[in-house]
């Protein structure tokens, strides 16, 4: 992947000499059926794991086991297993949330409340023996299935992540959660997905052409940052709107009508 | 300052009157120009300086925090020049956001340390689910704030995001809340922040008519649809993100209400408020409903307005004027008055040029003067 000049960096502000945001960030990625954004999640894994970045990555799985992620961050570059064994990525397979059926509600609270103390107890302990000031990041790789294993409540949900809020509050931490938006699209009120809009500093929207299906481009993306702080030190909502390709081990972005 | 959010500003600051309920502001907002924060920031800073300069009712502030981390505020109003020195004395934070559940609490007893519990930074809540928990650690906190037994001090109370305590409780228990805090005799004002879209309409509704100013952000222009395309969403979405509309609405005690409309900018220092003036003929004319006669002046019309000279204006002939202000008794108009007998007043403004008459016919003596409320209300003295 074209590393120092990549449309998706820009836009989540990585690239800028900018200082990093004073608090946790909270990244929420979009997608659709037709559209993964999956790709995006793996771009941000990399970057947390890259050697610049010197975080601690905690990934929770519900949607694909980690042989499946150590193979295209691999194709990446980057070394799944080499970092869990450096104890800079923690993987989390919670593929079985929510299979001890019984009684919903009260199973579901334990286990997200078991999950999160994993995690803090991670990071107390393992990650951060000496209150060392990596950044954190947590990464959730389909929020929607917590809420199918909740039997569709979002409260509890929104519970856990508020908890994972709290331990992303550092310079640099962040939490990165992805959610389908199509799912909620006949839906009124409130639904979990305006709720994490809410909450997220960063959108990131991975949706189909408008104009339909393309050979060369696979979908566009709409990156809208909230808050940055620019070099002048003023504060400004970002808005980013480019195309993509997915290609066998990277992604190209280019601006509409920016491909021959 | 001179932007309008300063009346509502104002109205927090002077607190509430003896025997009525405290003044309430709700915020509110939406998806499509989510800047409740940002509002309720400028209004929480606007207050507290208030406060720290002495010039408010209120002696002190009692924050409770369920959106952001303590050190969030402490950090802002440090930022604005308000003393955190000062500020701690006058500003406590109830910290409903490090521990809503108390998970980190039942996490404990495994006889593991935490080293990550955050610099304690004002009172821990560890069960937001329980608001009259809640009600008596904030009553607890402003008093402790004021000092009791100095007679009756107030102090004001601000809730940073109500959405999340109705997700945790009910409509039900946060009205109960709210109307509580209001009609506490110490309390002065109470101001909170909602997200609307969160909630069903009755929510919304239910909490309007606890507060006494409403302030609702909205996007410019509509939204477009989803069929609109692509393009012009975009750029909808562009033009909204920095900017919005800003309405008001204040309930007076009589009932009357005062709808204020402005534009409102967002940057780094806060948010900006820009008053949209009325005389925008373009947006006016597209506003206005297409009607069979004429609402607008032309040109010529509002250059002849312009020239009349109004019967109150100076009228540059020496002589002082009486105007006619329906307090005098008849009997007391003596040269001007043509049959006292008759209820019908003749007043010459333009002492006796004869070329205009106003006719005024009283009811009877015993009527007040026409207006029933007090004319001064919004002075800020």
């Amino acid at each position: 992947m074209d590393n120092h000049s990549n449309l998706l960096d820009e836009a989540l502000g990585f690239n800028s000499k900018a200082r990093v945001s004073p608090s946790g960030r909270v990244v929420l990625i979009e997608d659709s059926v037709e559209t993964s954004g999956s790709f995006v999640l793996h771009h941000l894994m990399k970057h947390a794991l890259s050697l610049n970045c010197s975080g601690i990555v905690l990934f929770v799985a519900l949607a694909q086991p980690f042989s499946h992620y150590d193979r295209i961050l691999r194709k990446l570059g980057c070394n799944l297993v080499a970092q869990r064994d450096n104890n800079r990525l923690f993987f989390f397979d919670m593929l079985k949330l929510g299979c001890l059926d019984g009684d919903g509600g009260k199973i579901i609270e334990g286990q997200l409340l078991e999950l999160y103390g994993k995690i803090q107890k991670t990071i107390e302990t393992d990650a951060l023996p000496d209150q060392s000031k990596n950044p954190i990041t947590i990464m959730i790789d389909d929020i929607s299935l917590m809420e199918v294993a909740a039997h569709g409540s979002s409260n509890h949900v929104l519970d856990f992540l508020h908890y994972c809020h709290t331990l992303t509050l550092g310079p640099g931490c962040s939490l990165v959660v992805l959610n389908h938006e199509d799912i909620y699209s006949s839906l009124t009120g409130p639904t979990l997905i305006l709720e994490m809009e809410y909450i997220a500093d960063i959108v990131i929207k991975a949706e189909p052409l408008a104009t339909g299906l393309a050979s060369d481009v696979h979908g566009q993306l709409m990156v809208v940052n909230k808050g940055i702080i620019d070099e002048n030190g003023t504060l400004r909502t970002k808005l980013r709107n480019f195309h993509f390709k997915v290609k066998e081990n990277s992604v190209e972005y280019f601006y509409p009508g920016s491909q021959s | 300052m001179k932007e309008m959010a300063e009346p509502i500003c104002r109205v927090l600051r002077d607190g509430a009157l003896e025997g009525e309920h405290a003044p309430a502001l709700m915020i509110k907002d939406s998806m499509h120009s989510a800047f409740g924060l940002d509002v309720f920031n400028h209004i929480l800073c606007s207050l507290a300086s208030n406060i720290s300069a002495g010039k408010s009712q209120a002696r002190g502030l009692v924050l409770v925090s369920l959106n952001r981390h303590p050190s969030f505020y402490t950090d802002l109003l440090k930022s604005r020049g308000i003393g955190v020195a000062s500020s701690n004395k006058l500003i406590q934070i109830v910290d409903c956001y490090s521990d809503p559940l108390g998970w980190k609490d039942r996490l404990l007893d495994p006889g593991c340390i935490t080293k990550l519990s955050p610099k304690a930074t004002g009172t821990l809540c560890k069960d937001i689910r329980d608001l009259d928990k809640l009600l008596s650690v904030i009553l607890e906190l402003g008093n402790g704030l004021v000092g009791v037994g100095q007679g009756k001090i107030h102090f004001s109370v601000a809730i940073d995001l109500v959405t999340v305590i109705i997700r945790h409780t009910s409509l039900q228990s946060v009205s109960r809340l709210i109307s509580n805090l209001r009609s506490h005799d110490q309390v002065s004002s109470v101001f909170w922040l909602i997200h609307s879209d969160l909630h069903e309409m009755k929510a919304i509704a239910a909490l309007e008519y606890m507060s006494s100013m409403v302030a609702n952000l909205e996007p410019i222009g509509q939204s477009p649809n989803e069929q609109r395309g692509h393009f012009e969403k975009l750029l909808w979405t562009e033009q909204n993100s920095n900017k919005g509309k800003f309405h008001v609405r204040f309930k007076r005690r009589n009932g009357r209400v005062k709808l204020m409309s402005e534009e409102f900018l967002v940057e780094q220092g806060g948010i900006k408020f820009i008053t949209v003036s009325s005389g925008n003929g373009m947006i006016d004319q597209s506003l206005l409903p297409k009607v069979q006669f004429n609402l607008q002046l032309s040109e010529k019309e509002r250059v002849d307005r312009a020239k009349v000279v109004l019967p109150f204006e100076h009228q540059g002939n020496g002589k002082s004027m009486q105007i006619y202000d329906g307090r005098r008794s008849l009997t007391e108009g003596h040269n001007n008055l043509s049959t006292p007998a008759s209820t019908t007043t003749k007043i010459h403004t333009e002492a006796d040029c004869g070329k205009g008459e106003i006719h005024y016919i009283r009811d009877s003596d015993d009527e007040m003067p026409d207006s029933d409320e007090d004319p001064d209300d919004d002075l800020d003295i």
